[in-house]
């Protein structure tokens, strides 16, 4: 049994309209050492499945069904006070933006002692010098100046340093990480996911990546979910996803990249957007986007199928892999998978 | 020059560096522009001192009996032809010498306004924090009940209670406890302006994301509100304060006016006013209109305080 599983995990959101499920069958494990990612657009229910892991979805949210297994213990059923045994502790997160996540008006240090204390019995000084190793771990630079700091005097990229630092003070088996570099200029974020790969490796750490960013989940993650409107529509190894994706929306974010476009051209894009989740469509969620929509996909949620190493969740699969071992969306990109 | 003052050298003394913080920002710098400002906290300074050091100021004890003298009643201040270089601001109705009277008073005008404001600042905090963070249920049930508080005017809540108090216990219990009932009834009917300011506060902050983190470290929400969210609302917490210190002063004057406040023998500002009113117009008009003035003057100097504390503490005021 993996470390962290969940099952079937149901999420709605009860508004005055009547509930809206944000997210429904979403099934994955992880264990420590791996690294998973999670790619979709912008609501698509990525940050919503992160915050469910850690039961930390706020009203009008809530898990309507399903098990978050972790280490042997449904998240979802525990006590306000195990669970707070487990955040931070066991499974910690990173967020999107590191100038919000830090409170402005506490120093760095204070924030790493009150983390630490909130979990262990150890003294103030004890636990600076556990900050300080964990600064290290980081790689920033005097880090002993930095603890006597205020977030507003440090850079974006020192700041989402810290918060690393930070998830890592407990050493947790798990983190998640909600678009960890979204914020800040490329540069940065390619230390930051060097640095995050790097803390894996050598702390076997279980890593969640969510993001949009196909780039950085082909460098940084073994196996990869594709998620649209609260649903997984792809799930497998990164590599095969990125080289080979089956469902035809995988297919149309890799096109969407810049590097498959065309010199002088227009960027490939999918047409139409992601659907409000009040109003989603019968059937495949995709299918009023989709180039090969059937009468099937507007009728039928479709189940996952295996596909190579791949689950896809599409009709058309069978059918699209028969098509001369390659799928017409990808014919004017010869060079996929050559990306990195 | 010393090399201590370099920006490169450790700072070795750091009371020396935090003062040198405080040199260098904005509130001490918008300070300095603003005469009003200035003018307002010498005058503060000077209640404040004043206050402080009454016992060594005053050239009679004004709660001492045995030091009056009849024969000195109802002298007019130095100024006047009939007064008596003996008392400065002239005598009321018993031989009291008013300088000495204002300064106990002022003194307990002062520790009655700052206590209440403390109370309702204690009350209005940890009310409009669990509001705020709880919502729901929790924060629709506090606020009704500040509203329910708001919609009786602080003034009747405590004539009613101060009557009630004094009418169950006998005015002997009242007079001593005098001080301690102005300051609980001043202090229970005004927190609602701290619930409401805090909880909006709350509801801004509770949304960012150094919440969501604090929670997911596994901090529980007492240690969130208070040590997370409650310090990231203190400025408008700090502005309301002044303006409410003032207010409770001048609560604490009109029940002393209305003979419900502190008692002749203890007199606060407004007492002291009350007890000259009656002999306003056969000409001691001193008695009323000298503290009368130390009111106004207190009063209008932390409400001026208040106003500058408000546009400096709130960024989107900045003037260029």
């Amino acid at each position: 049994m993996a470390l962290l599983e969940i099952h079937d995990l149901e999420v709605k959101f009860a508004l005055r309209s009547g509930p809206v499920t944000a997210l429904r069958d979403i099934s994955f494990s992880l264990d420590r050492g791996q690294r998973l990612g999670i790619v979709g657009e912008s609501g698509a229910g990525k940050s919503v499945a992160a915050f469910s892991i850690l039961n930390l979805i706020s009203r009008p949210g809530y898990i309507s069904k399903g098990k978050i297994l972790f280490d042997g213990n449904d998240l979802a059923q525990l006590n306000p006070s195990q669970l707070r045994n487990v955040r931070g502790n066991r499974i910690s997160m990173i967020f999107q933006d590191p100038m919000m996540t830090l409170n402005p008006v506490l120093t760095v240090g204070a924030q790493m002692v009150e983390s630490l204390q909130a979990h262990t019995r150890i003294s103030r000084q004890e636990a600076r010098k556990i900050a300080l190793e964990k600064l290290r771990l980081v790689h920033i630079p005097s880090p002993e100046k930095r603890l006597d700091q205020y977030p507003h005097e440090l850079s974006g990229g020192m700041k989402q340093r810290i918060i690393i630092a930070i998830a890592l003070l407990l050493n947790p088996d798990i983190i998640i990480a909600d678009e960890p570099t979204t914020a800040l200029d490329v540069t940065i974020q390619a230390e930051i996911m060097d640095l995050l790969l790097e803390l894996c490796e050598d702390r076997n750490l279980g890593l969640i990546l969510i993001t949009h960013d196909l780039g950085v989940v082909s460098q940084v993650t073994e196996r990869t979910i594709v998620m649209y409107a609260g649903r997984i529509i792809e799930m497998g190894p990164t590599k095969e996803i990125i080289n080979d994706a089956q469902h035809p929306y995988t297919q149309g974010l890799i096109n969407a990249l810049p590097q498959q476009g065309i010199p002088g051209r227009r960027l490939n894009q999918i047409p139409g957007s992601m659907p409000p989740l009040q109003q989603l469509p019968n059937g495949c969620a995709f299918h009023p986007r989709c180039a090969y929509a059937k009468a099937a996909c507007k009728e039928q949620i479709p189940a996952f199928t295996q596909s190579g190493g791949c689950q896809v969740a599409c009709h058309m699969v069978a059918e699209l892999v028969n098509q001369a071992g390659k799928s017409p969306a990808l014919e004017n990109s010869p060079s996929t998978g050559q990306d990195s | 020059m010393t090399t201590q003052s370099s920006p490169h050298e450790p700072l070795l003394n750091t009371a020396d560096s935090r003062w040198q913080q405080f040199l260098d920002s904005h509130f001490w710098h918008s300070f300095k522009r603003d005469k009003v400002a200035i003018v307002s906290f010498s005058i503060f300074f000077l209640f404040i001192l004043a206050s402080l050091s009454a016992p060594l100021l005053a050239p009679m004890d004004p709660y001492d009996m045995t030091q009056f003298d009849l024969m000195d009643s109802e002298l007019p201040p130095v100024w006047q032809e009939e007064g008596d270089s003996r008392f400065l601001f002239g005598t009321d109705a018993q031989g009291r010498d008013m300088w000495s009277t204002i300064l106990y008073g002022t003194r307990l005008s002062l520790i009655i306004g700052v206590c209440a404001v403390m109370l309702q600042a204690f009350l209005g905090i940890v009310i409009g924090l669990s509001a705020g963070y709880f919502g729901g249920r929790v924060d629709s049930f506090l606020m009704r009940l500040a509203d329910i508080q708001l919609s009786f005017s602080t003034l009747m809540v405590a004539i009613i209670f101060l009557a009630i108090f004094q009418a169950a216990f006998g005015a002997e219990l009242y007079q001593d406890l005098a001080m301690v009932m102005l300051v609980l009834v001043i202090g229970i009917a005004e927190w609602p302006q701290y619930a409401r300011t805090v909880r909006a506060s709350v509801l801004a902050e509770r949304k960012k994301e150094y919440v969501d983190a604090a929670r997911v470290i596994g901090l529980g929400p007492i240690r969130i509100m208070f040590r997370h969210i409650l310090p990231n609302t203190l400025s408008p917490v700090l502005v309301i304060s002044t303006v409410q210190i003032a207010n409770a002063i001048i609560s604490e004057a009109s029940l002393s006016f209305l003979g419900l406040g502190m008692p002749p023998s203890q007199p606060s500002l407004g007492s002291l006013i009350a007890s000259g009113f009656e002999f306003i117009f056969s000409g001691a008009w001193w008695i009323t209109i000298i503290p009368g003035i130390a009111l106004i003057l207190l009063v209008l100097v932390i409400n001026l305080l208040g106003d500058w504390l408000r546009d400096v503490l709130n960024p989107k005021l900045y003037k260029g």
